[in-house]
């Protein structure tokens, strides 16, 4: 192919399709649990625990080792050696030692007490039953209400400090009309549609490993902390992942299970979680009880602030989740008072859920600050444009970028706000709502490899992973911009432990780290083909075409071949790198949203039907808009399916989770979601990265089900404080007030 | 009769009574691209086409499946030829980790038959149902955690020949 003829549609920004789509539409996309081991891997089937804690008394597996095909029961008493739950304290989370089936303790409900192994799925399903237990439970502690919640965290994830603020509260609440408000959201879970799965192989000093994890690097250190072998002994691969959510951050009981039984018995061993165990094996985000106090003077400008939020912690695992950060930023106040606190308690892992703190701050929050605006009868678009801050509203920091008030204004004409029109159709009347959202950008250190081959092909390597998100498509389009390549020439070899360290997918800063990784890559390799060219460094001009590299342009272009540049056989790799310091961290960085819902509410039934959500998003330089519009309109519809439904049921008597399925855990199917559009505003953010992007994944989510809620007051004049909306609690106030 | 026919090849059934469809295609075939989401019958991910008609492979037991014909995603498409819906879900971007798409795509093609067949569905006992609701909810045992539904029902109306009721 000749030079130049990058196609347009490929470059960065381009509405391309997704690379590895041909492979996810004809099944063909490999997943952790399609082995791609020699021999067909062994099958585990997990046993769990059927209290929240106690001590496992007695245990008979005689039955089931007995059994046709069964080749192992493991248990405490004869599994492989782990370090302590926990250990080394100095890693991350993701990092330490994940240890199970090595004591009797039970850590949480449904905590894994035996695993039995053979030669197919319906033999160890089997024989499973056949194991006796009996377990001496011990008190459980769970978190029923705020003032439970007492201890501080040391710190929220994202790296807030659990407490921040300005002003003096108290005065600023005192003085002016002054708002009480208690919110709660319940416990949730991420509910990616592929269960965690893993195929272990070990062949007694190297430990393969298939997993559906969003992060490899940590996931290594997890293993090799877990198991006590050098981290160059473990391998894994995660090309694919069905969904993450933040659930797939790190590995859960099917890795070490695999791993356990591989350890074990030297043959591959596939553990795939069922649905149900998913639902209490793999992390939840905690219920939150939110209590917010806002004040409002008389000319609609917010005063004072205060959100305090309670959440349980899970017990020996620290994590906090943000939920008042939204109340940091939203909008300037003269007074701010956020408060986090936890209460330790017996439940199952507690960590990320798809944009921890605001997806569930946002929910209340800018559902209570809509309570304002209806009460003192200002237009609620009106209301947040005159509130939003110009300025960190507590750090007083300038933003790099900050499209917020062109969200709401810009979006608002275009959903229609103030043409609105009301309509009773039966029984229904519908309503509309407005909600913002902001969400902080970051950058985690990223590196990626890129290699050119003699024939002209390019090959990314870095053990970054596209959940969904569209990394393959995105690291393809920033190669064939920079380089002016054509995208079939260029191959991005993603989840790979064996890869540079990538900053993994999480927390949305995937894209920009990972991707500018690779954009100082492309930048390396021009550089080095300057200098194998003998001119002068720094040309940024430099194509590839075929396997010629033309170098300038017009008169002073010159062209060589790529062997002969590389004057030998061998390819040529380089890398690249990113680390935070790079954005500019005088500035607050945050990408911005606006949204806006109308549903219909019928008055008999209660239920609410979305008739169309709409969002204006300014989240920097958008590198693909066909796959960030996908998933922006993800993130709005689990912000409807929050609003509406999503509500994980705890047993306050054994602790463990009540409705473990899609029947009764519900999200929100096809006909839940009403028309969704959206209108991206697009401002680069240098500031940010050098690819000039902030973050997309979490951005849809927030504030997105605010919305829905303050339109389902807008059309019956309920407002529920305790979600999920469901149709009883619509009926119930209609019928207090009729 | 004692085989099952998937993807135009038989296959003899599987000696185990309690091998489902599914699992016989992922155990005993090799065959990943319908995908257990749950095993429950409540997800979707794994529906394939058993003679022409949409099913969870999850729910049903091979050996009651003797003489049927079973079409997975893998036997969608004319060897290289993607089927026209599976080339709409790229276009319109309608999956987004693509472990539920297998069976959208699957539940898609039944669901076009459908509404050719003029079968009806739950909506239209609803006085103000609409065409695109109709829809909506032919494709609701599918579901999506990635929420590309719009995409979805972009992919499926936009290569639907079914004239308007």
């Amino acid at each position: 192919m000749p030079a130049n003829v990058t196609h347009k549609s490929q470059g960065i920004g381009a509405a391309m399709n997704r690379v590895d789509g041909r492979l996810k539409v004809t099944g063909k996309a490999n997943y952790a649990g399609d082995s791609q081991f020699a021999s067909p891997p062994l099958i585990g089937w997990v046993v769990g625990a059927d209290v929240a804690s106690g001590t496992l008394t007695h245990l008979d597996t005689s039955g089931a080792e007995s059994q046709e095909g069964v080749h192992a029961v493991i248990t405490h008493l004869n599994s492989v050696e782990q370090a302590p739950f926990g250990s080394p304290e100095d890693m991350g989370r993701f990092g330490q030692s994940r240890a199970m089936l090595n004591d009797t303790t039970i850590r949480y409900a449904g905590f894994p007490i035996a695993m039995v192994v053979a030669d197919t799925l319906e033999q160890a399903r089997y024989a499973a039953q056949l194991i006796e237990f009996t377990i001496t439970p011990a008190p459980i502690s769970l978190l029923s209400e705020h003032q439970e919640a007492q201890v501080v965290p040391e710190d929220d994830d994202g790296g807030y400090d659990p407490d921040a603020g300005i002003g003096n509260i108290d005065a600023a609440l005192a003085d002016h009309q002054r708002f009480d408000m208690t919110y709660t959201t319940p416990n949730q879970v991420s509910a990616a549609m592929e269960p965690h799965t893993c195929i272990a192989s070990y062949d007694g000093e190297q430990l393969e490993v298939q997993a559906s994890v969003q992060i490899l690097a940590s996931a290594v250190d997890c293993l090799a902390s877990t198991f006590k072998l050098p981290a160059d002994k473990i391998r894994i691969k995660s090309p694919y992942v069905g969904g993450g959510f933040g659930s797939k951050l790190g590995l859960h009981n099917d890795a070490i299970l695999a791993c356990i039984g591989a350890l074990q018995l030297q043959r591959p061993v596939k553990v795939a979680m069922t649905r149900r165990q998913v639902f209490h094996n793999a992390p939840h985000r905690g219920k939150s009880i939110q209590h917010m106090a806002l004040s409002v003077t008389d000319e609609g400008q917010l005063a004072g602030v205060r959100h305090h939020s309670a959440m349980p912690m899970a017990k020996d695992y620290a994590f906090a989740e943000g939920t008042g950060v939204a109340a940091r930023i939203n909008y300037q106040a003269a007074a701010i008072d956020s408060q986090h606190r936890v209460k330790v308690v017996d439940s199952p892992m507690i960590d990320s859920v798809r944009a921890p703190g605001d997806a569930i701050g946002s929910l209340a929050f800018e559902s209570a600050v809509d309570e304002l605006a209806r009460t003192l009868d200002i237009d609620p678009v009106t209301f947040r444009r005159n509130n939003i801050a110009p300025v960190h509203p507590i750090t007083g920091a300038d933003f790099s970028t900050n499209n917020l008030d062109r969200c709401l204004q810009e979006g608002a004409a275009q959903f229609g706000w103030d043409e609105r029109t009301y309509r009773t159709r039966g029984t229904r009347k519908n309503g509309f709502g407005v909600a913002l959202g902001m969400r902080m950008n970051m950058i985690v250190p990223s590196e990626a490899s890129l290699t050119l081959h003699p024939n002209g092909e390019l090959v990314v390597h870095t053990d970054m992973t596209d959940i969904g998100t569209g990394t393959y498509t995105i690291l393809t389009q920033i190669v064939a911009e920079h380089l002016k390549v054509d995208a079939n020439r260029i191959t991005i070899d993603l989840g790979d432990s064996n890869s540079p360290t990538s900053s993994g997918s999480g927390g949305s800063f995937g894209a920009s780290s990972a991707g500018t990784a690779v954009l100082n890559a492309c930048e390396a390799l021009s550089e080095k083909l300057c200098e194998l060219a003998g001119l002068a460094r720094g040309n940024s001009l430099v194509q590839l075409a075929g396997d010629n590299v033309i170098f300038g342009e017009g008169q002073t272009q010159q062209q060589h071949a790529v062997p002969h540049l590389l004057n030998s056989d061998s390819p040529l790799t380089v890398t690249g790198s990113v680390a935070p310091d790079e954005g500019n961290d005088e500035y607050v960085q945050y990408s911005s949203a606006a949204h806006f819902a109308e549903v219909e509410v019928d008055t008999i039934t209660g239920e609410v039907r979305i008739l169309r959500q709409h969002g204006a998003f300014s989240a920097g330089r958008i590198l693909n808009r066909k796959t960030a519009g996908s998933q922006l309109k993800g993130g709005m519809i689990w912000g409807a399916s929050y609003a509406l439904l999503e509500d994980l049921q705890q047993d306050p008597r054994d602790g463990s989770f009540v409705n473990c399925d899609f029947a009764e855990y519900h999200i929100a199917v096809n006909r839940d979601i009403g028309d969704i559009t959206l209108q991206l505003i697009e401002e680069p953010d240098y500031k940010a990265c050098k690819l000039g992007s902030k973050g997309i994944g979490e951005l849809g989510i927030t504030g997105s089900g605010a919305a829905i809620a303050n339109a389902v007051f807008d059309a019956v004049g309920v407002r529920v404080r305790d979600f999920p909306i469901t149709p009883d609690k619509i009926v119930k106030q209609l019928s207090e007030t009729r | 009769m004692s085989s099952i026919t998937i993807n135009q090849q038989e296959y003899a059934l599987p000696s185990d009574p309690r091998t489902t469809l599914l699992d016989f295609l992922h155990q005993n075939l090799q065959l990943f691209g319908a995908r257990k989401g749950c095993d429950h019958g409540q997800c979707g991910a794994c529906t394939v086409l058993v003679d022409g008609e949409r099913m969870n492979a999850c729910l049903l037991l091979t050996f009651q499946l003797a003489g049927k014909a079973v079409v997975t995603i893998e036997g969608v498409a004319d060897n290289d030829d993607l089927h026209p819906l599976q080339q709409a879900f790229i276009d319109n971007d309608a999956f987004q980790c693509g472990f539920c798409t297998s069976g959208q795509i699957c539940a898609g093609i039944a669901a076009q038959r459908e509404l050719q067949e003029q079968r009806p569905s739950a909506v239209w006992f609803d006085a103000y149902y609409t065409r695109l609701e109709d829809v909506k909810e032919r494709l609701s045992g599918n579901l999506c955690r990635c929420g590309a539904y719009p995409h979805i029902i972009e992919a499926v109306t936009s290569t639907d020949s079914t004239p308007e009721a």
